[in-house]
Formats: C-alpha cells, structure tokens, sequence
C-alpha cells in the first residue's frame, strides 16, 4: 500500500443541548474495487474500508458499511444530538483488518 | 446492406447502416445489462426483507441529475422522521442497479442521530437508478428512486 490513510473529522467543539451538530469525516484510502484489472489483465484484488462507525462515550450512535462503490478518499456525513458533554470515538476498519481512528471532544452548554 | 446504386448516395447510405447498426448493438445491449442489475437488486432485497411491501415516500434522495464524473458522485439520504426511542430510522440501504455490483452503502441509526440523514459519494459505472430503501423502528420499509445520467466521454472522458 503506498498511501497512508490518515482521517479528518470536521466535528464542532462546542454544542448547546439539543443541538443538531453535522459531522464530516474524510479519509484518505485507495478504495481498490476489486472490479479492475491490471495491465497484465490480472483481477487487482479488493482492499476498501468497508466500515465507518461513530460513538459517543462508547456508545456508538452510527454506522456506515461501504461496499465497492464508494469513492476513492471516502466522505462520510452525518448528525449527532447533543445531550452531554463528552468524546467522540470514529473508527474506520479496512478489508485487511487494519483500523484507523480519530476522536473529538465534545463540550455542551 | 443494400448496395447504393448513385454514386452520391453511398456516403449516407453507409452511415445509416453504421447508425442503426450502432443503435442495434445497443438496443441488444442495453436492456440486457440493466435488467440483470435491476433483478441484483431486487435480489439483494428480498435477502434483506424477504420480499416485504415497501411504501413509497418520506426519503428524500439527493444526487445529481447528471453527474460529469462518474468517479465521484455526491448522494445524500435524508429520511423524515422524529428519531425518538419508539419512532425512528433504524436502516438505510442504496444501491445502483448499473453498477457490476449493486450494494452502494448501508447505514444505520440510532435516535441519538437526532436527524437520519447522511451524505457520501460513490462511483457510477453509467447511466442507471439509484434506489433506496429505509427500514423503521416499527419495521415500515420505505423506497425511493432517483436516476442519475453519467456523462461518458468529450474532455478526457
């Protein structure tokens, strides 16, 4: 694998209760398909994150499982209610078993 | 191919048959792929619900009407629903049906979500619907379907 995949979480630091806050997350990751051929003509074999998960204080509040249609450097928005102060742990897992993570802090008012 | 008889006519007569030879191949073509797509998905959703009524309605299905990259395609799901412990989103499931495989992205969410609606970007193959079903707390499925046009060739294409 020549690129290393390192995530970025666009998260708000600060929330009132009950707020509706937008998380962004990207990560940088070939998302080999499986689908493609080299130019021997021999299938490239599939290597994908296929699952983005989001906890609040180990709770974990959403999941995405991405098969091969998803793009190169994966995006991934979504909402979080904010109730209480705390941290946010992103996990994204690879075909290979390899995991990558990200957290944020959390603070409501 | 019937052999022109004027010498100006060939031109056009040969380009005709080249067009609807064209036009044949993919008449012959086309059907073919996106019937075999479309029976994946409705296959990969009976796995899932078993052949189960699905209503149509509350998904709004954000994705281009036409997408210049096929590489790299916005498509937001945004399911109407008060995400409350009784009252929620529990799964949204996306697939292309002209895509070699259908599956696209499955999410799940839980009422601290607040709101169920997620937004990434996916490859397309070609031309083709996306569909998308959401499953509800109560077990009510829902669908919605949006086509998106790929743009395949000019610059670069």
């Amino acid at each position: 694998m020549s690129v290393q995949s390192k995530p970025r979480v666009r998260v708000p630091a600060t929330a009132k209760k009950d707020e509706l806050i937008e998380i962004k997350t990207l990560i940088s990751h070939e998302m080999e398909s499986g689908q493609r051929k080299d130019s021997a003509g021999k299938p490239i074999p599939r290597k994908i994150i296929n699952k983005f998960t989001a906890a609040f204080d180990g709770k974990v509040f959403f999941e995405a499982d991405w098969h091969p249609a998803i793009s190169v450097n994966p995006y991934q928005s979504f909402f979080y209610k904010a109730q209480k102060s705390g941290s946010f742990a992103f996990k994204w897992k690879d075909d290979d078993g390899t995991e990558y993570a990200a957290e944020s802090k959390l603070a409501v008012s | 191919m019937p052999s022109p008889t004027q010498q100006s006519g060939e031109g056009l007569s040969r380009r005709h048959a080249l067009c609807a030879a064209g036009a044949g191949a993919l008449a012959m073509l086309m059907p073919r792929v996106v019937l075999a797509d479309e029976a994946a998905v409705a296959e990969a959703l009976k796995k899932l619900y078993g052949g189960k009524a699905m209503a149509e309605g509350r998904i709004k299905l954000d994705v281009p009407p036409i997408a210049e990259n096929g590489l790299v395609v916005p498509i937001g799901v945004e399911v109407d629903s008060p995400m409350t412990e009784a009252d929620h989103v529990k799964a949204v499931h996306v697939f292309a049906d002209g895509n070699p495989l259908p599956g696209v992205v499955t999410y799940r969410f839980t009422p601290d979500c607040g709101k169920a609606s997620a937004t990434t970007r996916m490859r397309l193959a070609q031309s083709q619907n996306i569909v998308c079903v959401a499953e509800m707390s109560n077990g009510a499925l829902f669908t919605a379907k949006a086509p998106v046009k790929v743009t395949i060739g000019g610059c670069g294409g």
